[in-house]
């Protein structure tokens, strides 16, 4: 499994470097710094989103409002702003403000029991109602000259902008809790089944409540990046970037059904989609066609496990004397095909 | 739910760590009115015009609207694109498929690394796009906007379809002659909070205050919400509850053709006039049948053509976008620009039925 997951990382990291690669020899415009800064400015936003809804799609949930939220807090932002509020004090206001979304989404989902998806697709248009409530369809604009280059400028000599260091910094402590931590692994498990998780002591309730909140905070954090990247406080701020974020998430290699995915994966996925982006924007690729590639590469990315496992799955079918026969369905869990295949608990096929 | 006591504590916890934070913060720091305000930004390019400059051959200019899949914004680029060409340039049209505040920029950003030598871009944030269109004069690159305009100190030139006072003015001149310049009239708005049509209803009620309209009386302004259905029975309300209505201005594409149809399927066809802006395809059956006598709407085409034409005339030098100066616009004759770089097409045209054959959109 280890091994399986370490490829399609690398398939994702060839990927990426052929990007890189046919960009800059096809392209002119591609490989200048300005356009590198650019590229990784434009999915700031997105890789935030991607990074807070990673860990609680690893525990088979999934959070669709996080996009919403971002647009709520925008909002409030702008509002904040009109009213005359200093820019320090709507900082940690907005912070709360999406811990706040994030809990209202965790309590209905851990204390009532119901699906993630109906609550947050619930939630999506919500937050994004309230967000018109709180701001109408006004913007609000002129945010401060001392803020505003940290979600625009780059780190001075470099082509790094300030933003993608905030993704960074966030990156590595996700990165940190999930693969190096007792919570992390317990997220695992939790996606691997949330029964047994609870049975051998995980308290699930709890790991879930505290990531829809963290998912909450970090769509915050992309709000204050992206209000004053645009210079633009709007209740329609980041519309439909949740998909996005999934896309990114999926073609990491994360499990849509949890149990499977590295940070690492997710990351290299955001810097493919922003790069392939970015070569076709210059190549004057309409976004029709881009849709149409974008879509083809997520399928890919969910088909290839799939594939693999089947591949893999009918090789000990042949070669054992006498497999009971094989049910249609693959999306059950198969004891045979885990008798089969013995290995850590990832192998798991959902 | 016996675990989720310690995180309500925490949540409790960090909720106030935060509203602490936002206290202490509130005694200082930067507000709306203290904030240091943007730099001035100048643009590179502030060389004075020479007005006997040559348009450059191979210029590269594109159109950027609102949203790619606008049948609109499609004839205003292909008119746009007629001007580029003709000017031995090289016009193109790409654009977002929302027409969302900020999927505007990242196309500014990749026409700067193409190295174009002008951007024509319909905003939909007028600031959003600001930051990116500064960036893009900073570089060299003429901006002008049509359409819709962007931060004035972020383009040199926007290029207006008509001015509101010429729109407002003439749709009580053409109610006028079609009901013999007597009666009452109603008119049939979009919401009742757009900015378009509240300042051409405000031009139309100056120009009823004249004496050549003293037999004219405004009795209601209906509002269709820019709805098809809507404005449709909105129609019906207005002939139903006044009787002796004589004519209605619907100064919205979606309001004159729901009006239309009401009328063109009632006793009134005929009897009660309506005017207004619509489109030519829109309305065609409506003049063919007698429904309609004349309706108004600028070339969407022309204004494409006059923002191609600024754009080159920009990027040769021909032009700074200071006031004052001459366009020379090809088959449209010349423009003054006017204050704060504003260009205006021209008075809409009157479309009837010995006109509305010659045009397709």
């Amino acid at each position: 499994m280890r091994d399986k997951l370490l490829r399609w990382e690398t398939v994702l990291l060839l990927l990426c470097v052929a990007v890189l690669v046919y960009g800059s020899t096809s392209t002119t415009g591609f490989a200048s710094g300005d356009n590198i800064s650019f590229l990784l400015l434009d999915y700031t936003e997105v890789s935030l989103l991607a990074l807070a809804l990673l860990p609680i799609v690893l525990t088979g949930e999934i959070d669709l409002s996080v996009a919403s939220v971002l647009g709520f807090c925008s909002a409030l932002t702008g509002t904040l702003w009109n009213a005359g509020m200093s820019f320090e004090t709507i900082v940690p206001l907005v912070l709360v403000a999406g811990g706040v979304l994030g809990a209202v989404n965790a309590g209905l989902i851990v204390k009532f029991g119901l699906p993630s998806l109906a609550v947050t697709i619930g939630t999506l248009g919500l937050y994004r109602g309230l967000a018109y409530v709180v701001l109408g369809d006004g913007a609000v604009t002129g945010f401060p000259e001392n803020f505003r280059p940290l979600a625009t400028d780059t780190i001075p000599g470099t082509f790094l902008p300030y933003a993608t260091v905030v993704v960074i910094v966030v990156g590595v402590i996700v990165a940190g809790v999930v693969h190096y931590t007792p919570v992390g692994r317990s997220l695992y498990a939790i996606g691997l089944g949330a029964e047994t998780a609870r049975f051998s002591g995980i308290r699930v309730d709890r790991v879930k409540c505290a990531l829809y909140i963290v998912s909450g905070v970090i769509a915050a954090v992309a709000s204050l990046v992206y209000t004053l990247r645009y210079n633009s406080a709007r209740a329609d701020n980041a519309n439909g970037l949740e998909l996005i974020a999934v896309a990114a998430v999926l073609l990491g290699g994360v499990s849509i059904f949890g149990g499977r995915g590295t940070v690492v994966g997710v990351l290299t996925a955001l810097l493919l989609m922003a790069g392939l982006r970015n070569v076709l924007f210059l190549d004057d690729v309409t976004n029709e066609i881009q849709n149409v590639i974008s879509g083809l590469l997520l399928i890919i990315s969910v088909l290839v496990p799939v594939v693999a496992n089947l591949v893999r799955r009918r090789r000990p079918a042949a070669a054992s004397p006498a497999p009971p026969p094989r049910t249609q369905s693959q999306s059950l869990p198969d004891p045979v095909g885990a008798a089969a295949a013995p290995g850590p608990p990832e192998e798991d096929q959902r | 739910m016996i675990h989720s006591r310690p995180i309500h504590r925490a949540v409790l916890a960090a909720t106030s760590a935060g509203l602490a934070v936002a206290l202490i913060a509130g005694c200082g720091g930067t507000t709306k009115d203290s904030a240091p305000a943007a730099p001035g930004n100048a643009p590179a390019s502030t060389k004075a015009a020479d007005p006997n400059a040559t348009i450059k051959d191979g210029l590269k200019i594109t159109f950027l609207p609102k949203e790619i899949d606008n049948p609109y914004e499609n004839i205003v680029d292909k008119g746009g694109i007629e001007a580029v060409t003709e000017l031995k340039g090289v016009g193109k049209e790409v654009g977002p498929s929302d027409a969302s505040a900020s999927s505007q920029v990242s196309y500014i950003n990749t026409l700067i690394q193409q190295q174009q030598d002008a951007i024509v871009v319909a905003g939909n944030d007028p600031n959003a796009i600001a930051p990116a269109l500064k960036e893009a004069r900073a570089k060299g690159i003429a901006v002008v906007t049509y359409d819709s305009d962007a931060a004035i100190d972020a383009r040199q030139i926007f290029v207006n379809q008509a001015n509101s006072e010429d729109i407002g003015r003439s749709q009580v001149k053409l109610i006028s002659s079609q009901i013999g310049g007597s009666g009452k009239i109603a008119i049939l708005s979009a919401t009742p909070n757009a900015t378009n049509q509240n300042t051409w209803i405000d031009f139309m009620k100056d120009e009823l205050k004249k004496p050549e309209y003293a037999g004219i009386e405004l009795v209601k302004v209906a509002y269709g919400d820019d709805d098809d259905q809507k404005s449709f029975q909105e129609t019906q309300a207005l002939l139903q509850s006044i009787p002796d209505l004589k004519g209605i201005i619907s100064p919205t594409t979606v309001g004159i053709s729901a009006a239309a149809r009401y009328l063109s399927s009632s006793p009134s066809k005929g009897k009660v006039a309506l005017t207004g802006l619509g489109t030519p395809n829109q309305m065609r059956q409506f003049v063919k049948d007698g429904t309609v006598k004349e309706f108004a709407l600028w070339d969407p085409s022309q204004l494409g053509y006059l923002a191609g034409y600024a754009a080159a005339a920009l990027a040769s030098g021909q032009i700074s976008g200071a006031e004052g100066e001459t366009l020379k616009a090809g088959k449209l004759g010349t423009r003054t620009i006017g204050k704060n770089g504003e260009i205006i097409l021209g008075p809409p045209t009157n479309f009837n039925a010995a006109n509305i054959d010659q045009y397709n959109f």
